[in-house]
């Protein structure tokens, strides 16, 4: 086009990036990929091999070998036979490797993002400007917390063999997340790629060699799904750290229940844009095209549900449209494209089946004048407006450039919209005023909320989600946590339950009025539901009394009356405080009589059981204390502004108790939780309930409000699984054997609640393991509100 | 409001190679406070936008080039310094009859076309100078007025100003406004201040200064935009150069963006000048992009964009030349101003 034309048009034209050095790459590949498995290129085993493809024009790039379950267990013990001497290097070393590593990913930045470009579709601009800035930094954050691991984790050490399986949408970015933390702390990993989005991952394996990285300290293999689960299911692997689909991260959660593993899930989301009447609207605008028309939407976190304060709702959607003729959809190697190509056609496919029933369902379809290339793999930015809460695009996660919109009237409607998903991963607030939008903040059901901003990372700031978008924290300090585990529990032997003692007639006398022991729901005491009641033995065979029988009906009470207690969450942590003192000092009036239903259950010594109503008493204290004292923290991001790492708590809390320590174990379990804001449903041990139900006159007196503290007696293990199963309850911790751990995990399912199962021996009267931040941090999630400022 | 009076106004057309594209006039509105009170506007909000779009938007080869052109064409060729003389405003305005050295123009396929700056802006003292310099060329003379830079000369002897800049022979007066009114919030005086000065401008084309470096925030700059286009500029303008910060992309993205609400609300359209600290053609492009994404290509030509710039120029020949030859140039191949 000669220069005249273009001054009278004034278009941008073509502005290619070039991808010579990228080809000549993947070329030297030579054709088909092979394993990074002890710091080697392995052929797979299995011979096979699959293509992989640029989405923006199918064309074939190589082909990638298929690692099987030989390869997968080949890379587990290598990583296996690292991992000691790995751990056992100064935190100096590790730091200076991964500093290596994170200055290699800089010198070689381009050509990472070239790579990642033609692999994955997304604009070069993203994976430029984006991505690799990104993992850069991730690396040199954590060189960081390898260097201080010593000082800042004194009593933690690393996990040992992690897998990890990351999915297709940032996929350098993924590996970054993923590696970065685990092999700071000490740990050694198997990681495969996503199969559409394998190659940056090689080229990373190829940075790994180049820093002198320890052989088998990275492992990297390609393959597909049942490569995946080759990894979830070897019993090598002490970690699994997952990001992708909800659907698949329930099939994990299944598989690996009563492996020991512990899980981290970074999964889907349908996340809230909030647009208020005071937003300065261009901006918010513009947040949008951040939102959902970054990466072409395919962003787990992505602003993908609009909700507009109704007296601006004309305003802005015609603003949202005018912008939307000014999207750029192409070639994602131009540099001046905003959209590039969609991952690949099942996705494709997908999207424009969901925008279908969109349609069908009485949505209005926006997309803007210029439509998409006819070939390779596009989609254009839309927008789909009247859409219904309950329309299937308002509640699927569609992973795709498509925006659904809907009007709320006042704030507390749009927290109810927002929070109206089985989702909690993120969330935009627009507003001009902070009061408005700090207040909104912690009320939103998710993760990870963004003031005046969105799809805002850093390494120093944690993500992940609440309810089925996952647990577990990626970046920051509370990413850590993912990565290490207490050093004790090394040395711990497994809880092993005694036989249970059948009653032999003789009675044991209190010498008072015949009680009753109910069940202790909502503030009250109630009758079990069936109407049955089950013995409390002492070790020698004497009746010590009875308990009521608890069945699913009465935990379904329980939950409820949890559910409605909801003012705990927001009482002052002064007041919890208050309250829990309050509780202790109930307990300590009323220590001689504990004492003797602690005998007569347990046939302990006396100064035994004088030392365990003390430690109880001194643990209420303890967590009184925490209750103001358990922060979060301020993060610095890269930005004018701070994030805000609030820890919130669960929820619904259910909780089996250890079964010894009828008292002790109830106390410092239920403390801990309360103190947090959470609302509990407690089992208590089975042999010492009666330490429990005497208890309720101490609850009733101690003014804990109505529901916070619900208790149902009965058998434990059976209970712990309908409370696993019941979709109300935000997570669960479950002290006891193996057997019950495994299914309790498999039944949390349903709603992928937090679960806390612990199958070892904790020395419930040692400062370290019976209390302090490990409990607190179970109890809570991390939300972070980032709040960028500035006039 | 009448919208179909909002590109005449029956003054003469601008530049030559623009002659069908007349300047916008806009009439003065009634005084109205609602606009100003709904202004909202997030700073970081708006430094995303700016600082992301350089990686959003480029222009390469043939189309950097004819950008270039563009950027040209759009300049208010400046001196402003108190040790201008004619002789030096004559040297400016043969460069701004031939900006370009003829050989690249030939070489860059226009060498049939009339390429020249945008307009020629000087002081008062020089707009006689500068008419008689631009003679038949179609390039519009502007005159910085108002006591400028700091405007606070009593408004009599200001209005007094234009009126005589306009009597020279000034086609366009970059006024200034009174600081004091937008930082005490006294909006209705900023307003009838710059009706006032719009009056006294008749049929020349008013460019208004807001000086948003002495404003501080984006939101006193969204204010004053808002009361400088109700009163009537024909174009508002960023900075005079002689604040300590001048133009900047994100009080650029506020300034337009005010000027879209604007005519969405009124029908009327108004120009855009930033001004002061633009002097690589790379910030040029930054500017034709933000205009393009946010107004269109409607804001992409002289009469509704110009730079206030003065060694802008000479860079902007030099990426010429380098696009023509493929060779970095020298400054000294190309004739100063």
């Amino acid at each position: 086009m000669s220069i005249a034309e273009i001054l009278d048009t004034m278009e941008y034209g073509p502005a290619p990036e070039s991808d010579k050095e990228a080809r000549a790459w993947i070329k030297g590949l030579g054709g088909e990929t092979r394993l990074f498995i002890g710091g080697a290129w392995k052929k797979a085993k299995s011979g096979e091999s699959f293509e992989t493809t640029s989405p923006s024009n199918g064309e074939v790039l190589t082909r990638l070998a298929q690692a099987n379950a030989a390869d997968v267990d080949a890379a587990v013990k290598a990583a296996a036979k690292a991992q000691p001497g790995w751990a056992a290097l100064p935190g100096h070393i590790r730091a200076r490797y991964l500093y290596a590593i994170a200055r290699l990913v800089q010198r070689h930045s381009r050509l990472f993002a070239v790579v990642e470009t033609l692999d994955n579709g997304k604009p070069i601009r993203e994976t430029r400007d984006i991505d690799i800035p990104l993992v850069a930094r991730h690396f040199y954050h954590h060189a960081g917390w390898a260097q201080l691991m010593d000082g800042e984790l004194a009593d933690k050490e690393p996990i040992g063999v992690c897998g990890q399986i990351i999915p297709w949408n940032f996929p350098l970015l993924m590996l970054a997340w993923k590696i970065a933390p685990a092999i700071a702390l000490g740990n050694t990993v198997v990681l495969k790629p996503a199969e559409y989005t394998s190659l940056t991952a090689l080229l990373f394996a190829e940075i790994c060699q180049k820093a002198g990285l320890p052989e088998g300290v990275v492992n990297i293999i390609t393959g597909d799904g049942a490569t995946g689960e080759a990894i979830v299911n070897h019993p090598g692997v002490a970690k699994i750290a997952f990001t992708g689909s909800t659907e698949v991260g329930r099939r994990i959660r299944e598989a690996t229940a009563g492996s020991g593993k512990s899980l981290t899930l970074e999964l889907g989301g349908k996340s809230p844009f909030i647009v208020f009447d005071d937003a300065d609207l261009d901006a918010a605008v513009e947040g949008v095209v951040d939102a959902i028309w970054f990466n072409q939407g395919q962003v787990c976190c992505a602003g993908s549900r609009l909700l507009v304060q109704e007296s601006v709702q004309d305003r802005f959607i015609a603003k949202l449209i005018a912008r939307m003729e000014t999207l750029r959809v192409g070639d994602p190697l131009d540099k001046a494209i905003d959209i590039g190509a969609i991952v690949h056609p099942v996705q494709l496919a997908r999207i424009r089946e969901l925008v279908d029933v969109g349609v069908k369902e009485g949505a209005v379809l926006h997309q803007p004048k210029s439509g998409v290339p006819a070939k390779g793999c596009f989609y254009p930015p839309t927008l789909l407006t009247g859409v219904h809460p309950a329309a299937t695009v308002s509640r699927v996660e569609i992973f795709g450039p498509v925006l659904v919109a809907t009007t709320f009237r006042t704030p507390a409607e749009a927290v109810e919209l927002a929070n109206n998903t089985e989702y909690g991963l993120a969330a935009s607030i627009w507003s001009e005023t902070l009061s408005l939008a700090l207040d909104i903040a912690p009320k939103l059901k998710c993760g990870v909320v963004w003031v005046n901003g969105t799809n805002m990372f850093d390494a120093g700031v944690g993500f992940g989600g609440y309810k089925e978008s996952g647990y577990g924290r990626e970046g920051g300090r509370e990413g850590l946590a993912a990565y290490c585990k207490p050093k004790w529990l090394a040395k711990a032997k497994p809880i092993v339950t005694a036989p249970a003692v059948e009653p032999n007639g003789d009675v044991v006398s209190t010498g008072f009025i015949d009680r009753t022991a109910k069940l202790y729901v909502g503030g009250k005491q109630a009758r079990p539901d069936g109407g049955y009641s089950r013995p409390i033995v002492s070790p020698s065979g004497a009746l010590v009394g009875e308990v009521g029988d608890g069945n699913r009906k009465d935990i379904r009470n329980a939950v409820e009356a949890a559910r409605k207690a909801t003012g705990w969450a927001t009482t002052a942590e002064h007041s919890r405080a208050q309250i829990l003192y309050y509780i202790a000092e109930n307990l300590d009036a009323r220590s001689g009589e504990f004492a003797d239903r602690l005998a007569a259950m347990t046939g302990k010594r006396k100064q035994d059981i004088a030392r365990e109503v003390a430690a109880s008493v001194s643990r209420l204290f303890s967590y009184g204390a925490w209750a103001d004292k358990f922060e979060g923290a301020v993060h610095k991001p890269p930005l004018r502004g701070v994030a805000l790492a609030m820890n919130e708590p669960l929820g619904v809390l259910g909780i089996a108790c250890p079964e010894e320590h009828g008292l002790l174990g109830f106390v410092s379990t239920f403390a801990p939780a309360i103190a947090m804001g959470n609302r509990v449903v407690v089992l208590p041990s089975s042999r010492q309930a009666l330490a429990v139900t005497d208890f309720y006159q101490v609850l009733e007196t101690s003014d804990v409000p109505d529901g916070v503290v619900n208790i149902v007696t009965g058998d434990r293990d059976a209970l712990g699984l309908e409370l696993a199963k019941h979709e109300e309850v935000d997570g669960i911790w479950y002290f006891g054997g193996r057997d019950t751990a495994a299914k309790i995990e498999k039944a949390s399912t349903g709603n992928l609640k937090q679960v806390w199962t612990e199958t070892v021996q904790r020395d419930w009267y040692d400062g370290r393991q019976g209390e302090g931040r490990e409990f607190l941090s179970r109890a809570v999630q991390v939300k972070n509100i980032w709040v960028p400022y500035g006039e | 409001m009448n919208v179909v009076d909002k590109h005449t106004g029956g003054r003469p057309a601008g530049a030559a190679a623009f002659a069908n594209q007349p300047h916008p006039y806009n009439p003065p509105i009634p005084f109205s406070l609602d606009p100003i009170e709904a202004v909202r506007v997030n700073l970081s909000a708006a430094e995303r936008r700016t600082s992301s779009l350089g990686g959003r938007r480029t222009v390469k080869k043939e189309w950097q080039a004819a950008w270039l052109v563009r950027a040209l064409q759009c300049i208010d060729l400046t001196t402003l310094n108190g040790d201008d003389t004619a002789g030096r405003v004559r040297r400016l305005c043969a460069k701004a009859r031939q900006p370009l050295r003829a050989d690249l123009q030939e070489a860059l396929g226009l060498g049939d076309r009339t390429i020249t700056t945008g307009a020629v802006c000087v002081y008062h003292r020089f707009v006689a100078t500068a008419v008689e310099a631009l003679q038949g060329s179609g390039i519009p003379v502007a005159a910085v007025s108002t006591g400028f830079p700091a405007g606070l000369s009593p408004l009599d002897t200001r209005l007094k100003e234009i009126e005589a800049s306009v009597a020279d022979g000034a086609e366009e007066i970059d006024i200034v406004i009174t600081r004091e009114h937008v930082l005490t919030g006294n909006w209705q005086a900023l307003y009838d201040e710059v009706k006032t000065c719009k009056a006294a401008c008749g049929k020349a084309h008013m460019k208004t200064i807001l000086a948003t470096g002495d404003l501080q925030t984006l939101r006193n700059v969204a204010r004053a935009s808002w009361v400088s286009m109700m009163a009537g500029s024909d174009f508002i303008k960023t900075s005079t150069g002689k604040e300590a910060i001048n133009a900047t992309l994100p009080v650029t993205l506020v300034m337009i963006r005010a000027i879209r609400e604007y005519r969405e609300m009124t029908g009327h359209v108004v120009g855009y000048k930033p001004a002061g600290g633009i002097s690589t053609a790379k910030d040029a492009m930054a500017y034709l992009a933000l205009m393009k994404e946010e107004l269109g290509n409607d804001w992409l030509q002289p009469n509704l964009f110009r730079f206030g710039a003065s060694s802008l120029l000479a860079d902007i020949e030099r990426q010429l030349e380098h696009y023509v030859t493929g060779r970095y140039a020298a400054f000294s191949h190309h004739a100063m101003a």
